[in-house]
């Protein structure tokens, strides 16, 4: 191990110096091309050339699942095992290949050529199972294992619009194809409180990162606020399980986020942006970094704002807000206490505005068009299009772009999805054996479950609202009466306990023993008394935790014992 | 500034800024905690703290929540209580705390069962006996902090310590599970002072709990046990 030669490594993360600590993350991932892994000589050569102390890079290496502190193969192969792969024979192919080359899962061959691990849901839902070959997607993947697909993913476009998506399908949207940035230019004409106040109660924008926040509230706080530097950060960290709507978004038609961030950086007043992306989601990277570069030579971002992408390393917490200001800060990205909200203190303790990929995608239209023709489309006080992943058991599934106000009934329609649960009425007549629609997962792994009884709901945020479902991140996820639900929340428990950051007692202990539980209910092993435990954690995580991965841990999970409670009893399947 | 506000339904006058843990505490209203410490910047970790606050969605942690003009707090309300009692539990069902006297109290005070969660895994390591000051033992370890803090910014500044893991498998740990005398620690015995479990020991202390004589203590020397 003492051959190892330093000098690569030095010529590699030279250009991050600058950044000290933030230069962190990059740094390591540089490190990690060179050598493959993080050897104890490359972390401390890293954080020797960035001055962070050695115990504080271990910490951070050690948080990201796709660091490795010890060795791997010189390939990886990263198969999700999550719901949506799940339903397609996710845990077959991982079967399938860990016995091909005489692997478990999480293993690596003595040759040290392979790595086989199973990995939370890749984004990659709609052409499942699926699984991640160092940066390329392998999708599609037939139940003989013999036909899939390799590189850069297929985008799956449906729906009734064509207003976000208007460029995705056919590949990226390069800047010429693009156009210029007529909404940009036309925000240029107008003044910061105006462009603020088009996205604020005139187009009624809410965010579609998961927490519903009104953007034009956000964008005023801060830039109301007087500082050297603003920041405006793009979230793509995209990893609630079942959400793949930013990858489409980001691979088909980057243009139309940046264009929404110059926008944005010009309403608050930032100088600079970051668009942080999800480690799983490498086969974006390039396209993006094109991109920017496009919009470089034209003009559209230089010396008054500029972006910078920045790559994470498998952690879903990351996506929280704050969490993901501190990985950019090159920390663990552990959730900060709120207040004091981005607003103010965001990145580098700067006035931030965070936004998701499919809010800034609102604003080019938003914008172009004017509020009053916005708010066409959609309903009063849930305005606009909105981009839904569909996926599980329908017959097409994919993104769906539609008017906020469809019901469930008219998108699963559209999707080829189960029909409706047998009900009294109904009863035999449609002879066919199909399996019905057993239930649907709204919202992600932190969203809930709706079953036929909901059909007829309006898709808006106050109608799921007032049913107790929440819209999260867009996830539509159909399980058939065929499946297994204790097997869906079995998933939902590991990915919890998995991606708990560990900060604050309910949920670092509370993942773990819903986890616990759950696999017992799985097995069919309840014991006396789970039901209770179960309410318990689960209620506790929910209302004493510290940041919304806790807060929404066990959101399915109660909302499956409300409609199953059968399941989490001793004797009762 | 002066305020005024209701915990429990008494009214107190206090002054802006305090956290209502402090106005607790000068009001002879106790509210239980674990994780801050007055040597540390407190970071709302352990949520045994926590108290219902009129208006707020969930329940709200008294160690950073400021007291605030009208305010009305319930420290004691069922919520707060089924709150306090499964964190407890599932800390017991985690980790060794026999060396916690004050966390025993608690679970007393609030009915929490040692046992609620049977086949929970728990959080066990080996202890780590590596250098001459002080014993390591993460299975008491109950993750508040404390001495992260004080090693790094809150006093020394010698950045020794950081974690591993993450979640539940979260571990106090050095620079690749490196023996403390191969860190930058400098011996000085802070994170001991703060640590409220007994993971963190002095060795001399440990060492009389073992068994060993005074005079025994003197000629020992530190031998390295590496941890699983
Ligand atoms: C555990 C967790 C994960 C999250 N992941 C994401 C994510 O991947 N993408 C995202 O846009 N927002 C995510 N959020 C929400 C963000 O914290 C934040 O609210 C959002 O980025 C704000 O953008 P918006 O107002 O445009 O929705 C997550 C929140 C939590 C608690
Ligand atoms: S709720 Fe979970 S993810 Fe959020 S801070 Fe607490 S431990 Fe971390
Ligand atoms: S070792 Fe002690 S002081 Fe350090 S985190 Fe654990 S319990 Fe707290
Ligand atoms: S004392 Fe408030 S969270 Fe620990």
């Amino acid at each position: 191990m003492s051959e190892i030669q330093l000098t690569p490594l030095k010529l590699a993360i030279e250009s991050y110096i600058p950044l000290g600590r933030s230069g962190l993350l990059p740094a390591l991932h540089a490190a990690q091309k060179i050598y493959g892994w993080l050897p104890l000589e490359v972390a401390a050569e890293v954080a020797n050339t960035l001055g962070v102390p050695l115990a504080d890079v271990h910490g951070v290496i050690e948080f990201y699942s796709m660091f490795y502190n010890e060795p791997v193969g010189r390939r990886i192969i990263r198969v999700c095992t999550d719901q949506a792969c799940a339903l397609k024979g996710a845990d077959q192919l991982l079967d399938h290949l860990c016995h091909c080359y005489g692997l478990r899962p999480g293993q690596t061959t003595d040759d040290l050529s392979l790595t086989i691990e199973r990995s939370p849901c890749l984004g990659l839902c709609e052409q499942a199972p699926a699984a991640l070959v160092d940066d390329d997607a392998e999708t599609n993947i037939s139940a003989d294992f013999h036909s899939y697909d390799l590189g850069i993913p297929k985008s799956y476009v449906y729906g009734s619009i064509r207003e976000l998506t208007v460029n995705c399908g056919n590949g990226t949207t390069t800047l010429a194809e693009y156009g210029e940035y007529a909404a940009y230019k036309k925000a240029l004409t107008m003044s910061p409180e105006e462009v603020i106040a088009e996205t604020d109660k005139a187009s009624g924008l809410v965010g579609r990162g998961g927490a519903a926040f009104p953007t034009g509230v956000k964008w005023g706080g801060a830039a109301k606020i007087q500082a050297v530097q603003k920041f405006i950060v793009c979230n793509a960290d995209e990893s609630e399980p079942g959400t793949f709507k930013d990858r489409v978004l980001l691979l088909d038609d980057p243009h139309r986020t940046i264009e929404g961030m110059c926008i944005a950086a010009y309403a608050i007043g930032a100088g600079k942006g970051y668009i942080y992306i999800r480690g799983e989601y490498p086969y974006i990277v390039p396209v993006l970094e094109n991109a920017l570069d496009e919009a470089r030579s034209a003009g559209y971002l230089g010396e008054h704002f500029d972006v910078e992408v920045r790559v994470g390393a498998g952690a879903y917490i990351c996506g929280e807000e704050t969490a993901l200001f501190e990985s950019i800060e090159g920390k663990r990205g552990f959730p900060r206490v709120k207040p004091p909200f981005p607003t103010t203190n965001g990145l580098f303790d700067n006035p931030t505005v965070i936004n998701n990929v499919e809010t800034l995608c609102n604003l080019p239209l938003i914008i172009s068009k004017g509020s009053a023709e916005y708010r066409m489309l959609g309903t009063e006080t849930s305005p606009g299009p909105k981009l839904f992943c569909v996926s599980g058991d329908v017959a097409k599934p994919g993104l769906y772009e539609v008017p906020f106000g469809v019901t469930l009934r008219e998108l699963l329609k559209m999707a080829g999805g189960p029909p409706p649960a047998i009900t009294p009425r109904t009863s035999r007549k449609q002879g066919a054996r199909i399996p019905r629609l057993q239930a649907v997962l709204f919202g992600g792994a932190a969203g809930a479950f709706a079953t036929s009884e909901h059909l007829d709901i309006k898709l808006t945020f106050e109608d799921l609202r007032a049913a107790g479902l929440p819209l999260g991140s867009g996830v539509v996820m159909v399980f058939d009466e065929t499946r297994s639900i204790p097997d869906v929340l079995n998933r939902l428990g590991k990915f919890f306990a998995h991606e708990s950051c560990g900060k604050c007692y309910p949920c670092q202990l509370g993942t773990q023993r819903q986890m616990e539980i759950l696999e017992r209910v799985a097995k069919n092993k309840v014991m006396v008394g789970d039901f209770s435990r179960l309410q318990d954690v689960g209620w506790t995580m929910t209302e004493a935790s510290l940041c919304g991965l806790g807060q929404t841990a066990a959101s399915a999970v109660l909302s499956a014992m409300k409609l199953w409670p059968d399941l989490f009893e001793t004797g009762q399947r | 500034m002066a305020i005024t506000f209701f915990m429990d339904g008494k009214e107190i006058k206090t002054e802006e800024g305090k956290t209502l843990i402090e106005v607790a505490r000068e009001n002879g209203i106790n509210i239980p905690s674990v994780c801050v410490h007055e040597a540390t910047k407190a970071n709302a970790l352990c949520r045994i703290c926590v108290v219902e606050v009129e208006g707020q969605r969930v329940l709200q942690p008294a160690c950073i929540v400021k007291a605030a003009n009208n305010m009305k707090v319930q420290t004691r309300s069922g919520k707060v209580l089924r709150a306090r009692r499964t964190i407890l539990e599932m800390l017991a069902s985690t980790i060794d705390l026999s060396d916690a006297p004050e966390i025993q109290n608690m679970m007393a005070e609030y009915g929490a069962s040692f046992n609620r969660f049977p086949d929970a895994k728990r959080r066990e390591s080996e202890i780590q006996d590596d250098n001459p000051m002080y014993i390591r033992d993460y299975s008491k370890c109950l993750l508040c902090w404390r001495c992260v803090q004080v090693c790094a910014d809150d006093a020394q500044y010698t950045f020794a310590i950081n974690f591993s893991g993450r979640g539940f498998e979260t571990q106090v740990g050095t620079f690749f599970d490196r023996a403390i005398p191969e860190t930058s620690c400098v011996l000085c015995g802070q994170c001991v002072a703060v640590c409220p479990t007994g993971a963190l020991k002095p060795k001399r202390e440990f060492l009389l709990e073992q068994g060993l004589s005074p005079q025994d203590i003197g000629v020992l020397n530190s031998g390295r046990k590496k941890r699983k």
